[in-house]
């Protein structure tokens, strides 16, 4: 009987290999996996638990950890909850987090690998491990600037974005998003007052939790002329002096309807300058040149800007900028001035702004900016790199030139700065009959040495129809934005 | 001189070893049992002094009566399970503190699982004095298959049984609770062992040859058909996948071992894949648990256990995060069938591997008995024993960490639970009786020899 049961002793043997083998995996290769998983509540109480790093916008945290006198030790509070929800975003204990405070969760929990000497020597120091902390690159008077922007066009209905970027490095100064909302409210050890604010948060029909900067897509009419003349100067078969088609209406071919400008009049003449186009907003001559240079080139330079991507690292749920595949001719039309299928956040016009001010040179926008331990030494700090070579420099002089024209003698005046040279552009976008047009406006200053770029979108102000317009909304914000930036 | 003619060498008796194990594995024992007070508390607790002398005597004690009545036995075993019990009793301990701390009202297992600890040691103790010699059990084949019968169908009585976690395998007791089918599987390894012996040669005649395997003939399939059926009415009736797996494994094995015929394996391992199949087509129960094994993250299926099991081995990782420092309270039973991933969240991988190491241990030295034991009933207890030991800890442990479905079983040793802990204290005791009998030197043979020439012996 002995050889059966060697044969045994083998098949016991193996059986515990098994479970020597499979326990390896689950407690070390598997590990990770599971312990980031977010219905995890071991790794989410230990987290609580620890004093988690701070959200910084220059020195002064928007997100800090303060001991408290319970089971978690420690309360996430927000010091300017409206102004930085949208950027700092939430730490719930049931809702998980959002924004710097999930996508730099592993520095502020403390658990990043450029952490580890600190929790090894807090190890044998015999202390709690504290979480490192988050620098942004926000403005703190860009981004006040902007969010009192949004709140003085009428309070806390305003639905509307502003995102505003350094050129030369892609930082994020200012991304104020409306309407806001309190994330002390989600960040509270009271599980009953975390879902009560959760569920009034997710059934407001403004939702107040979106960030309008980055996580929505709008139409961006006109401003997106701006990208059809980059690709119209790009193809080198336009100077800003090219004479382009300015009459009252555009006859779109394969239908009887004809595509009007929005002031129902002329652009000015016939034939008219492509920078007198650009100035006064000229449909008709923009819906003209993307007929004339076609959707692939458009396409491709929207996509040059970023349109179709998505660049931002420091924010979830960050949508794609859109421009239609395969329209016919009519839609082709349509794009070239931002309507029909085109789509785009207020970061991305943001981006097409500062491309051009950049010499042609679109940055990667980022919003961290360092990365510190708990003792304050510097980790890691943000390195500007380029993202795209949207247009040549001499195509971003050019373009440079007609916005100054549109800021100084056209559409975009509301945003003129004395003693400064301003360029921008308007823009109006219509969605549909029964619901009010979008108002935009994208521009950079000083002209000459570029400091800022602005994009600020209006969805809804709560004003009558014909009360909206880029000028008379938008303009304005950005105006108090770059104000903001150049004054320090 | 006697000479072992099987291995050819006397074995040693090996107290001396023995008894520095044991010292070894009171360290383990009270060692973690001051680690939990240190852990939860800062302190070491204050009865450490009688908890620890309570556990010496215990061990002690076992170690002196397998001095006196089995000599010769494995030194190994003993010590093992006593680093195990010791283990499993701070462990348990941990999950106590753990569940005062949250409700003071808590039921608290350690000081129950010590009394049973003792109950078992006093069996342990019965099983050596009162049994000099393993073959007399040989005797009670009938009486002891009988007996497991009877101890498998008492849950299924109307007053005396109970059904706990929808699993109908306890019965009431007065103020206790028994589930008799962990002493079922100690008689049933007898009556196997009894029977077998018996009826192996008729077992091993060879049926039809059927690529290269003898399978038996149709007319000798009878016995393990009833025993089938009796694990399949185990599943149906009693709804515990574990036992019913850890029966007819045994009883395979045992089979296979006795008739040292491959195709008894194949014949049962074909049946008992076809019942689980069906088992799973037909019995909600088993379909939940492969549900909730196959996609412990989806929500058909109530995974809560398994997933929560899974999220505390690997919180404590390599390491572990020390006594104390883990959440034990948030797995469901991680004071019994998921006392494994209690200690991989607080001991870590290096934790759960010692303890599966040292199971693997018990199996070795239980194999290895025998196989020098030298009569086949003896041969067959002692493989019995040790497979059903090895099949308990693979299914429980492998259902914890999700590498089986999960099945409730107990740990050996470890878990909290009184039947499991005396049955497996009987286990042992009747092991080391065995190994005792194997190991001991073959009585001098007294046949005569040269100089002892034929005497003339003068009857006038």
């Amino acid at each position: 009987m002995n050889k059966p049961i060697r044969t045994m002793a083998i098949g016991c043997l193996a059986l515990f290999l098994a479970l020597l083998v499979n326990s390896t995996y689950l407690q070390y290769l598997q590990a990770d996996d599971l312990n980031s998983r977010n219905d995890n509540k071991r790794v989410r109480d230990a987290e609580f638990s620890r004093e988690r790093g701070a959200i910084l916008v220059r020195g002064n945290s928007v997100a800090e950890s303060v001991p408290v006198d319970d089971q978690f030790e420690f309360q996430r509070r927000y010091p300017q909850p409206l102004k930085f929800a949208h950027l700092s975003g939430f730490y719930s204990y049931t809702y998980g987090r959002n924004a710097v405070e999930l996508t730099q969760n592993d520095i502020l929990s403390g658990s990043d690998p450029r952490l580890f000497v600190n929790r090894v020597v807090d190890m044998f120091g015999n202390t709690q491990p504290k979480g490192g902390d988050v620098s942004l690159t926000i403005d703190p008077q860009a981004q006040t600037a902007a969010f009192e922007g949004l709140r003085d066009l009428g309070g806390p209905g305003i639905k509307g974005s502003v995102v505003a970027l350094d050129p030369s490095t892609g930082a994020i100064l200012a991304m104020a998003s409306s309407p806001s909302y309190d994330p002390n409210a989600l960040s509270s050890h009271k599980l009953s007052e975390i879902s009560d604010a959760w569920k009034q948060l997710n059934n407001d029909p403004n939702r107040p939790m979106l960030n309008r900067g980055v996580q929505e897509v709008f139409p961006p009419g006109s401003t997106f002329k701006l990208v059809t003349a980059a690709a119209a100067l790009s193809s080198g078969q336009y100077t800003p002096q090219s004479m382009v088609p300015g009459g009252a209406t555009l006859d779109l071919p394969l239908t009887d309807r004809d595509l009007p400008n929005d002031s129902g009049g002329s652009c000015g003449g016939e034939r008219v300058t492509l920078t007198t186009a650009l100035e006064v907003s000229c449909n008709v001559a923009f819906g003209h040149l993307g007929m004339e240079i076609g959707d692939d080139a458009l396409r491709e330079q929207a996509e040059k800007f970023g349109f179709g991507d998505r660049y931002l690292d420091d924010l979830n749920g960050q949508a794609e900028s859109r421009f239609p595949t395969d329209p016919d001719e009519p839609q082709l039309a349509y794009s070239a001035i931002g309507q029909f299928d085109v789509a785009a956040t207020p970061l991305q016009m943001a981006m097409v702004s500062a491309g051009i001010a950049n010499g042609g040179t679109v940055m990667k926008p980022y919003l961290v900016d360092e990365i510190r331990s708990p003792n304050l030494d510097v980790l890691d700090k943000a390195n500007p790199e380029p993202y795209r070579e949207a247009v040549s420099s001499s195509v971003a002089r050019d373009l440079t030139q007609m916005m100054i024209e549109v800021v100084d003698n056209g559409t975009g005046a509301t945003a003129q700065i004395p003693g400064t040279k301003v360029a921008g552009k308007t823009g109006t976008a219509q969605t549909s009959a029964d619901q009010n047009p979008y108002a935009w406006f994208v521009s950079f200053a000083p002209a000459d040495d570029p400091e800022v770029a602005v994009a600020v979108l209006i969805e809804d102000a709560g004003v009558s129809r014909d009360a909206i317009s880029g000028s008379g909304l938008a303009a304005p914000i950005a105006k108090r934005v770059m104000e903001a930036v150049m004054n320090q | 001189m006697a000479v072992n003619p099987l291995s050819g060498f006397t074995h040693r008796r090996r107290r001396g070893a023995e008894l520095f194990l044991i010292v070894l594995s009171l360290l383990v024992g009270i060692g973690a049992y001051a680690a939990v007070g240190l852990g939860v508390e800062g302190t070491i607790p204050a009865n450490i002094v009688g908890y620890g002398a309570w556990l010496a005597v215990l061990v002690v004690a076992c170690h002196i009566v397998v001095r006196m009545t089995a000599p010769y036995a494995d030194p190994v075993l003993l010590p093992v399970v006593a680093a195990l019990n010791g283990l499993g009793l701070a462990t348990i301990y941990r999950i106590d503190l753990a569940e005062l701390a949250q409700n003071e009202d808590a039921n608290t297992f350690s000081t129950d699982q010590l009394i049973w600890m003792t109950l078992g040691v006093a069996l342990f103790v019965a099983v050596l004095v009162l049994l000099r010699d393993h073959r007399r059990l040989q005797a009670f084949t009938y009486t002891s298959g009988l007996a497991a019968i009877v101890l498998l169908l008492l849950p299924l009585m109307p007053v005396l049984g109970t059904e706990i976690n929808g699993a109908r395998i306890w019965i009431n007791i007065g103020p206790m609770s028994f589930q008799p089918g962990e002493i079922a599987k100690v008689l049933l390894v007898i009556f196997f062992a009894g029977y077998l012996v018996l009826h192996r040669d008729a077992l091993a005649l060879a049926g039809r040859r059927v690529i290269g395997i003898d399978l038996p003939r149709g007319r000798d399939l009878g016995p393990i058909l009833v025993m089938w059926m009796v694990s399949l009415g185990i599943l149906v009736f009693q709804r515990d996948l574990g036992s019913s797996l850890l029966f007819f494994g045994l009883f395979l094995v045992m089979l296979y071992v006795a008739t040292e015929r491959p195709g008894w394996l194949v014949v049962g391992g074909t049946l008992f894949a076809a019942g689980a199949y069906v088992g799973y087509l037909l019995f909600s129960h088993v379909e939940a648990r492969v549900g909730a094994w196959l996609d412990p993250f989806g929500s058909e299926y109530d995974s809560y256990q398994i997933v929560q099991g899974m999220y505390g081995q690997a919180w404590g990782g390599l390491v572990g995060r020390g006594f104390g420092q883990g959440d034990p309270t948030l797995i469901p039973f991680s004071y019994s069938d998921f006392i494994v991933a209690a200690i991989g969240e607080e001991l870590g991988l290096t934790g759960v591997m010692a303890l599966i190491l040292l199971y693997g241990l018990i199996v070795e030295r239980g194999l290895r008995t025998a196989l020098v034991c030298r009569d086949a009933f003896g041969k067959l207890v002692a493989t019995g024993l040790a497979v059903v030991f090895a099949l308990q800890v693979f299914v429980v442990v492998g259902g914890v960490t999700k590498l089986i479905p999960l099945t409730g079983l107990t740990t050996p040793f470890l878990s909290y639970g009184g039947s499991s802990l005396v049955a497996n204290w009987a286990i042992i005791a009747l092991l080391l009786r065995i190994s005792d009998q194997a190991r001991r030197p073959l009585p001098e043979l007294s046949g005569p020899t040269e100089d002892d020439a034929t005497q003339v012996v003068m009857i006038r």
